[in-house]
């Protein structure tokens, strides 16, 4: 056994009568990396947050090599040599990345900064680490996945000894994720301890060397990730099994949306190059790819948000032009962006609001011109139950949900309505088991019923288990369909590298 | 056409650019200052009025004028504390409360002005700061009758607007300022106290607004009457924007409008023909036109006029 640096000590926290964290005691060694896993208001960001001092236990300690740490003080938890990357990212976009490090790091009343001595640091740290980004880069300018480079290298900078990272792979793409577990790997190679919080099962086996599983609240399991599986840790989560649901045969209907030829060019560069897919009623048509080759782009183009530069889109058989969002909800077409805190709902409204925006000016809505409100709410009252959107009411603040909870009622403000087509794009990103479980019932359940289903997403697994017919997405350009009974996820790997365009050629 | 050109190569056309700048600058260095933390503060027009007021006040009774430019600085802190406290503490709208400021100064200064100095046919008047000019500098063409203009508190306004944008720059401070306009809670989290950044920065701003004001009591003219401070507050919340949170910018946008202003005025003994109204609303016209041009670029702090509360997502 080595070192232990850090201690829980049976930590306790309430909201209200809602009991975030009951008891919960763990331990973290040097150099180790431990996993924190849990279903969506298990705990963990409460414990997480109790640690870094942004919430105060009601009982319980956390030591630091032995030492008590101040509760409630994230200058103390700091000194201590803890980091803390959040959920969240808690960054200043139109602030430089050395003065997002550098904020709160010398004292606050000097004469001057020591721009220099810190610039040289953070190039040191970002070097040893393999954490490369432009210190004197605006914020906002980078990617999501540099900016999290920013958050841990805030930590670093502040030599933080050990490091907490809440749910860092929810925001990222594939590629991004695999790089930043590897640094992560490196770091623990390099001395300092780390606590990750991920739903993405299979990386946590592959990084962590321990496993702690938060259930209600309460600390239910401890595993050497060894000894484990994956099914073992999804069902320690959800407290019984859990199986993503099977895709049955079913036959599908008419075409009701295609693209013949269809290209879209932003700020002068071709994103889409000459697509043609045919979506049929009653399947799903999975559209693989690694996330930069268009995929966002062709959400955008069939949610009516980007207008096409040639080609055609038709319609159950007929041409139209352009989509805008309003033909999208008049035709029918259910959409769930990739982007769901920022395009999907609206956090500071209520549950109800978000639940009736887009059809507000349906009869059955209005009265005489205003909101009629008790059939708005009942309106989502049915989607909270139908679709078991759990942490909230419809007069809820929808920015209180949990992701997972979230996505259930944007899917739900669309599945509601039995909508003939449905774009899904990333539907289950950043989801934990429960809820990617849950979500791709629904809509296997809306493919039964006849509805057209267009699911981008660039997780493999996702896309076999839901899609008949599967086509990838590279570079703009899409390749013919595929049955997904005939190819397997090596298949669809070579597909995703761009194999077909050679067999064409 | 040769008029014009007469009038900007006159010493006097600039020497009044500085003079009807130094509120300005005062002002809009405040003003930058809170919303620089992430608090609009509208009290701005009332502190102004406030500060002439109580500055005024404290020389007529007799202290000097230091010290009546600083009796209106504490007069215009004791107002930032109580925007502050509705603000920070309570987390009530900006805008709400910023009103409340300037109904509530403004209405006070005339209700004090009153209760102390009786009705008089003529206003009484002080004996205002006098012009000093700086040795070796006055002897320059051009520039010396330009400076000798001025009395002391101009200069004091050019020294802040340098003093501000270095702290705001180039010290741990200014950038604990920053990021809480930016982002409260990443402060926070990087051990800076957003609360007190919010308090500091609205205090010393708006004692700087209420200064702003005292130079129109102290130098500019030598009574107060309660309208004096004409919409200058407003002014210099656009000239914020204008500047795009930064004080050399301020400094800048600041004498560019005084420019338009002493320019007008003139314009219209040296024009013929055209009501004087129009020359008036010139300079007005021309921010609006310099505010469309400049602030499409601006870059808003984004925790501006959102409440900070503690723990909460
Ligand atoms: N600031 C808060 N106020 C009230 N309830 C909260 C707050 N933060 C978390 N909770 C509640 O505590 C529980 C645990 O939440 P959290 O720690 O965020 O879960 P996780 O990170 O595991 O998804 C949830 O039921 C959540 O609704
Ligand atoms: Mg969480």
């Amino acid at each position: 056994m080595t070192e232990t640096v850090l201690e829980i000590d049976r930590v306790s926290k309430s909201f209200g009568d809602n009991k975030a964290n009951d008891a919960i005691s763990m331990t973290l060694g040097k150099g180790e990396i431990v996993a924190l896993l849990g279903e969506n208001g298990a705990g963990k960001t409460t414990l997480m947050s109790i640690l870094f001092g942004h919430y105060m236990p009601d009982e319980g300690c956390i030591r630091v090599h032995g030492v008590d740490l101040p509760p409630g003080k994230p200058r103390a938890a700091i000194h201590a040599g803890i980091g803390m990357v959040h959920q969240h990212f808690s960054l200043a976009p139109n602030l430089t990345v050395l003065e997002n490090v550098m904020t709160g790091t010398e004292k606050l009343w000097s004469f001057r900064s020591e721009t220099g001595r810190a610039r040289a640091k953070l190039k040191s740290l970002a070097e040893r680490f393999g954490l490369a980004v432009d210190p004197d880069a605006r914020l906002g300018d980078l990617s999501i996945g540099e900016q999290q480079r920013v958050e841990i290298l805030k930590a670093l900078y502040n030599d933080a000894r050990i490091l907490i990272l809440d749910e860092p792979t929810a925001v990222l793409t594939n590629l991004e994720a695999e790089t930043l577990f590897a640094t992560l790997k490196e770091m623990a190679r390099q001395g300092l301890s780390l606590i990750f919080i991920s739903h993405k099962l299979d990386e946590v086996m592959a990084t962590a060397d321990r496993v702690v599983v938060l259930r209600g609240g309460k600390l239910v399991a401890e595993r050497r990730s060894a000894e484990t599986s994956r099914d073992e840790l999804a069902e320690l989560m959800v407290g019984h099994r859990v199986a993503r649901p099977v895709r049955e045969a079913h036959q599908r209907g008419e075409p009701v949306l295609e693209a013949a030829a269809v290209s879209v060019r932003v700020d002068g560069v071709d994103r889409l190059k000459e697509i043609s897919f045919r979506l049929h009623a009653g399947e799903v048509l999975g559209i693989i790819g690694v996330s930069g080759n268009g995929q966002t782009v062709l959400a955008r183009l069939l949610s009516g948000t980007l207008a096409r530069s040639s080609g055609d889109i038709l319609l159950y058989g007929e041409a139209i032009g352009d989509l805008s969002v309003a033909d999208t909800v008049a035709a029918g077409i259910g959409r769930v962006p990739e982007d769901r805190t920022h395009e999907g709902a609206i956090g500071e409204m209520a549950v109800w609001e978000n639940a009736v925006l887009e059809r507000i000016d349906e009869p059955r809505f209005s009265r005489h011109g205003l909101v009629d409100r008790k059939a708005a709410v009942a309106f989502a009252d049915t989607i909270i139950r139908d679709f078991d959107v759990r942490g909230g009411g419809p007069l809820t603040r929808t920015r209180l949900l949990s992701g997972g909870n979230m996505q259930k009622l944007i899917l739900g403000r669309n599945l509601a309505e039995r909508p003939r087509i449905l774009i899904a794009a990333q539907p289950a990103r950043g989801l934990d088991e429960g809820a990617v479980a849950a979500v791709h019932a629904r809509i296997l359940d809306a493919r039964k019923a006849g509805t057209a289903v267009l699911l981008i997403s660039e997780d493999l697994d996702e896309v076999i288990g839901l899609a008949d017919r599967i086509q990838a997405i590279v570079g703009g350009r899409l390749s013919p369909p595929v049955s997904a009974d005939e190819v397997d996820a090596r298949a669809l790997g070579l597909m995703m590298a761009g194999a077909w365009k050679k067999e064409a050629a | 056409m040769s008029t014009v050109l007469d009038i900007i190569a006159s010493a006097g056309l600039w020497g009044a650019v500085l003079r009807i700048a130094t509120p300005l600058i005062f002002g809009t260095l405040g003003a930058l200052l809170c919303e620089r933390a992430g608090v609009l503060n509208l009290g701005i027009e009332g502190i102004m009025t406030f500060g002439a007021m109580s500055g005024w006040l404290a020389v007529y009774h007799g202290a000097d004028l230091w010290t009546g430019l600083l009796v209106a600085a504490l007069a215009g802190a004791a107002f930032g504390l109580l925007h502050a406290a509705l603000t920070v503490t309570l987390g009530l709208s900006q805008h709400v409360s910023g009103l409340g400021v300037t109904l509530f100064a403004s209405s006070l200064s005339y209700y004090l002005f009153r209760l102390i100095v009786p009705l008089a046919g003529s206003p009484p008047t002080i004996v205002p700061f006098a012009p000093v000019s700086l040795p070796g500098l006055a002897g320059l063409p051009f520039i010396g009758p330009v400076l000798s203009a001025q009395t002391p508190p101009t200069y004091l306004a050019l020294l802040l607007a340098l003093l501000l944008a270095y702290v705001m720059f180039r010290t741990p401070l200014g950038l604990a300022i920053r990021m809480t306009g930016e982002n409260p809670h990443a402060a926070e989290a990087q051990g800076v106290n957003p609360m007190a950044v919010r308090y500091g920065a609205v205090i010393v701003g708006s004692a700087l607004m209420a200064m702003g004001g005292a130079f129109l009591t102290l130098s500019a003219f030598n009574s107060f009457f309660p309208t004096m401070v004409q919409g200058r507050g407003w002014i210099c919340i656009a000239l914020v924007v204008f500047a795009s949170w930064r004080p050399g910018r301020a400094l800048f946008g600041a004498l560019l409008f005084a420019f338009f202003d002493a320019f007008q005025l003139r314009l219209q003994t040296a024009v013929d023909g055209v009501p004087y109204q129009v020359f008036l609303m010139t300079p007005y016209i021309l921010s609006i036109v310099a505010l469309c041009v400049m602030a499409r670029r601006a870059r808003v702090p984004q925790a501006l006029m959102q409440p900070y509360r503690r723990g909460e997502r």
